[in-house]
């Protein structure tokens, strides 16, 4: 099957981000924090993008902002993967009070909204980054850790998971070389998505001013220091939105021909 | 018990909720004491006297055991008492009534336009599904699911307040407005929120109809003849309808939740942005208060779906 150009489209765009992201220090014209111009300074050839609300370089903001974003992201999202599929795998294997305990546990966690929830949470703990990462991974990891408990569930019962009991291998065995490599590809097609969502979540939390705290800048604080342009006719914040949108729109779209591409190679009706 | 399933079965769902919220009430409680320190350090900040903290842990009640603290907290909340503010001792259930009849009167009339439309659209992508009106819509969806609020939001002020001047860029309202001044305050949210919840909805709706129409007394439909529409009309809607309740409440739910960050772009008096003022003056009455109020009316849209899946559903009507 050859790649679509929607999927083309999206892989470009993700990984020109993401390149941005890792060569910032040589990329970015100007440094993060570096006041340059004019107080929301129009378009030139010396500032392509124009400037902010303090007068920065709004183009090597963004580029700085993209590997703030990508980080806590991707590290977040690294952490809900982990900690939300061993203990999926680990309840389904075990069965009994531990999965119950597990699952209740998950549910009620579910019942809170989860923006509410990591408002909560930050309105007593500062916002440091690495505080971030982690609630943001510990509230995520609830859905994975659904998807691969049922994941698990399904490969638990097969034959060859039996014949690993029967030998006598233990739990972590039967977790780590039975269940995981079997259950890989449905977590990977969700994966794309994991991260979107911990994007955008990200994303809103800065932009309530609650996420990544100045001087460091994210996309979604970046919207909000330019948001009072908007009122006057200046388009400032517009631009970091824009990123976060196009950034989510094209690993959306390889996220989709990822998982329509392993749904195919199983013979599901393409619908 | 045997003469009543049905009853049986809802009071059952009912009784979860319950046991639900009051677990949340537990789960918001603990979510606020598990910091570094303690309230009144977090309040005051490091630079306060020992004598300052001492006070305000007194008046906060912080030398009481915690479930000492909670089942006050708790027993008040039942009687309607929700605390005062520490940032400015107003009593927090006044604040909040206003706030919440503007958030659900905004979530309302988002409701109101995104819900029909998101089941004609995505009725439409279903009959026509495959050719180009389902790969218009489904295109236009996965775009717009990607999209942040602020983003929709930013550029609705943007282009349609600023540039073309049709709405207001704030939405003020206050209490001797007229609705259509209301209505008119709101329009921009309104739209914000609908193009949020349309995708989702549209694409679950799809889906759901979808699954039905792959039954095979839908086949069976099709080769008596009967024409595509009314096969969707009289035979597929009756028995996705509870797929599709499912569908339109979690919505609900997450339309609740989106109005947080809408609130805040459009500057617009409700529950959402109450809460996150707050969250930045670390008033913890208020955001346990006001936490509290968003899972209840969350847990409680989903247990509606769950009430109306189980009357929807023959089966789960008789269960073995």
């Amino acid at each position: 099957m050859r790649m679509p150009l929607t999927a083309a489209i999206g892989l470009v765009v993700t990984v020109t981000i993401l390149a941005a992201a890792i060569l910032a220090p040589w990329v970015a014209p100007y440094g993060q924090g570096q006041i340059v111009g004019v107080v929301w300074g129009e378009r030139s050839p010396e500032f392509l993008l124009g400037t902010d609300n303090l007068g920065r370089d709004i183009l090597s903001r963004l580029i700085w902002g993209a590997q703030t974003t990508l980080l806590i992201a991707g590290l977040a999202t690294a952490l809900a993967f982990t900690l939300g599929s061993i203990l999926g795998f680990f309840a389904a294997v075990w069965g009994g009070w531990v999965d119950m305990g597990l699952s209740r546990m998950i549910d009620l966690l579910m019942s809170i909204p989860t923006l509410i929830f990591a408002l909560v949470i930050l309105s007593v703990v500062p916002s440091t980054i690495p505080l971030l990462i982690v609630v943001m991974g510990v509230l995520d990891s609830t859905r994975v850790f659904r998807l691969s408990r049922a994941v698990a569930a399904d490969i638990a019962v097969m034959d060859y998971v039996e014949a690993a009991r029967l030998r006598g291998e233990g739990r972590a065995w039967i977790v780590f070389r039975e269940i995981l490599p079997n259950a890989l590809a449905p977590l990977v097609a969700e994966l794309g998505l994991r991260f979107i969502f911990a994007v955008l979540f990200l994303s809103s939390l800065s932009f309530l001013g609650l996420g990544v705290q100045p001087p460091d800048a994210d996309w979604g604080s970046m919207v909000r220091e330019n948001r009072e342009g908007i009122v006057f006719g200046v388009p400032a914040a517009l631009l970091p939105a824009g990123a976060i949108a196009a950034l989510a729109i094209s690993v959306n779209l390889v996220a989709d021909w990822a998982l329509k591409r392993t749904a195919s190679l199983r013979g599901a009706r393409g619908v | 018990m045997r003469r009543f399933p049905l009853l049986t079965l809802i009071a059952q769902r009912i009784a979860l909720g319950v046991l639900l919220l009051w677990a949340v009430s537990v789960l918001i409680f603990v979510g606020t004491m598990i910091l570094p320190g303690d309230v009144a350090q977090a309040i005051l900040g490091q630079a306060a006297t020992e004598q300052a903290l001492h006070n305000l842990r007194l008046e906060l009640g912080l030398y009481d055991p915690p479930h000492i603290r909670y089942l006050d907290w708790l027993w008040g909340v039942l009687q309607g008492d929700l605390g005062q503010s520490l940032t400015n001792r107003a009593d927090i259930a006044t604040s909040i009534g206003r706030r919440l009849s503007n958030t659900l009167f905004l979530a309302a009339c988002a409701a109101i336009v995104a819900v029909p439309l998101a089941l004609l659209l995505g009725l439409l992508a279903v009959r026509y599904q495959g050719r180009w009106p389902d790969r218009v819509i489904s295109g236009t969806t996965l775009t717009a699911i990607s999209l942040p609020e602020f983003f929709i939001g930013y550029l609705l002020i943007y282009f349609v307040a600023v540039q073309l001047g049709w709405f207001p860029s704030f939405s003020t309202v206050h209490a001797g407005m007229t609705l259509g001044q209301r209505l008119e305050a709101i329009a921009l949210p309104v739209a914000t929120l609908t193009l949020v919840v349309l995708a989702h909805m549209m694409r679950m709706t799809r889906a759901a109809i979808l699954n039905v129409m792959q039954s095979p007394y839908i086949e069976t439909a099709e080769l008596k003849g009967l024409r595509r529409f009314d096969i969707i009309r009289r035979h597929a809607l009756p028995n996705a309808v509870a797929p599709i309740v499912n569908v339109v409440t979690i919505n609900l739910a997450y339309l609740i939740v989106g109005v947080v960050v809408v609130e805040v772009i459009f500057v617009y008096p409700g529950m959402g942005q109450y809460l996150v003022d707050h969250v930045a003056r670390r008033d913890v009455p208020v955001i346990q208060a006001t936490a509290l109020i968003f899972a209840a009316v969350y847990i409680g849209l989903n247990l509606v779906a769950d009430i109306v899946s189980i009357l929807a559903n023959p089966r789960l009507r008789h269960p073995r």
